[in-house]
């Protein structure tokens, strides 16, 4: 047999080629040069200081660890509109476990994340049986859920508002894993900002390092490639999209905890801001690429803008278009960066 | 030669048809695969190739007649079956996803892991290493196994779908038509790597509507023809011109080239 272990080829792969393969590598580019502009624009001093870090990681924390999930589920090829709308209903939902049904925050919050396990087994388990597109299946849930969550919250509290959750058992030790506030340097950090690096290394590692990441990525590949090889497409889907039902879950109980209480139209529009995520970390929307950590920077760059922007001193109601801006040049780049990736085979 | 006779055949069909209502797609077909030949099946469109390419592998299963296995009978409820008995099907275009490594469409389904199996950690080092080695040995030399499959030419993608299927212990390897999308070098390439499962001693299927190509690595030669084997020919008994009149169906042909001197006189 032929000796393959030092290919002196090998080193003609250049480190540029290696990096232009990265998905997020157009994310991340973008992302620095978004965080220059508004630590230069910046008119308080502390968009680059840890202070500024705390602001934008606050907001990009909870973006962050549902897009880490939606990305995954893009990847595979599919998409999951209720992703949003979850958030509210998760929150909602706990919410009137604890004030209507006075259970504890722990159980309320176990049984709200089962909850949301099973919504998503119904978005995945129809989307595989019934052959419709997920964009569809998933909108349906959209619709179904955010009419369930303003009727029903109305039904039960005679408001659009669920309130008295800081009253429910294990409340503080709860807020403590949460949604608590760590200090760092003056600066006080969300303790959802440790989740969100978690979820993203763990995330980051299952998509490039198990097998399960390998049928993530031939599910949304060729599906029927990957079935040839012997990969459970199905189940792969309908596990992705349980995780995704209840990563929203999660930060719709973060959210909970942290307000104490939770509006009806909690988490609407949320899902465009998951895919833009996403999609701006290099996630290929007809799926079969993308990454972890590219969502992550995508969801960063979200949160540069919604702190970048008030400081300095522009309207805050430019916020989305900026978003939009942003979202058309990365995908353009990242189009752009994979097509030279594939072309250079040296 | 005579040792090789007391092997049973790798792949025997006797008189098997199948009919889909009343459509009768295949109707008294006999074939034999042996181990380390290469058996081409030639058939133009709606020959019933297809059909017969989906009983081996394992998709339908015959309405009638025999399907044996090394000498067994044998019962097919999904491909998933038939791969576990050795037989791997190659399906043109269906083979391998563009978009991943080659040497994660390599062990794609078939992962190498370490440490704690049930956790599904890859063993990425030996997966890269495996896949160069065993591409190497079938001739085919990537530099990086990192790049995406898609960036291989069409021949050499069917090469890693033929090299997975051989390394993963086909004793049976059924090609459905590999040359018929690629250029003549590529199809070339294709040609030589059937070759080298060959020397490997698998038993070769290879589906196929080109003649050329089926005459250059066939050592028997199967014609289908409207849902029936029409002929029969073994190598060295058999010339280029003849499997081409054959397959055209030799007075067809004659009538075709005198209806199209008419056409060009006038």
């Amino acid at each position: 047999m032929t000796s393959v272990k030092s290919d002196e080829r090998i080193q003609r792969v250049s480190i540029v080629t290696k990096a232009l393969r990265r998905p997020e590598l157009g994310a991340l580019i973008g992302a620095l040069v978004i965080f220059t502009i508004f630590a230069v624009v910046d008119t308080t001093g502390q968009f680059a200081q840890l202070q500024g870090m705390a602001g934008w990681t606050k907001f990009a924390a909870p973006i962050g660890i549902v897009s880490i999930f939606v990305a995954l589920l893009m990847i595979a090829g599919e998409f999951d509109l209720s992703s949003g709308v979850m958030v509210g209903t998760a929150g909602l939902l706990m919410g009137n476990l604890i004030s209507e049904v006075s259970l504890g925050v722990w159980p309320a919050m176990i049984i709200t994340l089962v909850f949301a396990g099973i919504v998503g087994f119904a978005n995945g388990y129809l989307v595989i049986k019934t052959g419709l597109p997920s964009f569809i299946v998933t909108l349906a849930t959209f619709f179904v859920l955010k009419g369930v969550n303003l009727a029903v919250t109305k039904l039960l509290t005679g408001t659009v508002r669920v309130d008295g959750v800081d009253k429910g058992d294990g409340f503080e030790t709860a807020r403590d894993w949460f949604a608590t506030k760590i200090e760092i340097g003056g600066a006080s950090f969300q303790v959802s900002v440790i989740w969100w690096i978690g979820f993203t290394v763990f995330a980051t590692w299952l998509l490039t390092r198990t097998t399960f990441g390998n049928w993530i990525f031939a599910s949304g590949g060729d599906a029927n490639a990957a079935r040839n090889a012997g990969v459970p497409v199905a189940r792969t889907k309908i596990t992705l999209f349980v995780v995704t039902s209840m990563a929203s879950a999660l930060v719709g109980c973060m959210t909970l905890l942290e307000l104490r209480g939770m509006q009806a139209g909690q988490g609407v529009g949320q899902e465009f801001y998951y895919i833009i995520a996403a999609a701006v970390g290099g996630t290929l929307l007809t799926g079969g690429a993308g990454s972890a950590i590219g969502a992550s920077i995508g969801a960063a760059i979200m949160g540069f803008a919604a702190i970048g922007i008030p400081y300095a001193l522009w309207d805050q109601d430019w916020v989305a278009t900026f978003l939009g801006v942003i979202l058309f040049l990365a995908v353009l780049v990242n189009t752009w960066l994979s097509k030279r990736a594939k072309g250079a085979r040296k | 030669m005579n040792a090789k006779k007391s092997v049973n055949p790798a792949l025997e069909l006797k008189n098997v048809g199948k009919a889909f209502g009343s459509v009768i797609a295949l109707r008294d077909v006999s074939l034999r695969v042996d181990p380390g030949t290469v058996t081409c099946v030639l058939g133009d469109n709606g020959a019933g190739k297809s059909t017969l390419i989906k009983i081996l592998s394992g998709v339908h299963k015959p309405s009638e007649g025999e399907f044996l296995v090394a000498g067994e009978p044998a019962s097919f409820n999904s491909p998933r079956d038939a791969m576990g008995r050795g037989i791997a099907t190659v399906f043109q275009d269906l083979a391998t996803v563009p978009l991943m490594a080659v040497w994660r469409n390599f062990f794609l389904g078939n992962e190498p892991k370490k440490w704690w199996k049930p956790l599904g950690i890859l063993d990425i080092k030996r997966a890269k290493d495996v896949a160069k080695a065993e591409l190497l040995n079938m001739g085919i030399d990537l530099r990086d196994t990192e790049q995406a499959i898609g960036t291989l030419s069409g021949g050499e993608r069917q090469a890693v779908a033929i090299a997975r299927a051989v390394y993963f212990g086909a004793n049976v390897l059924i090609l459905d038509e590999p040359t018929s999308a690629l250029g003549v070098r590529q199809s070339g390439i294709v040609l030589k790597y059937i070759l080298a499962a060959r020397e490997r001693g698998v038993a070769v299927v290879f589906i196929t509507h080109n003649p050329h190509h089926a005459h250059l690595v066939g050592d028997r030669f199967y014609l289908l023809n409207r849902g029936q084997m029409t002929a029969e020919f073994v190598r060295d008994k058999v010339k280029l011109d003849e499997l081409i009149q054959a397959m055209a169906g030799g007075a067809e042909l004659d009538t075709l080239t005198h209806e199209i001197s008419i056409i060009r006189q006038d």
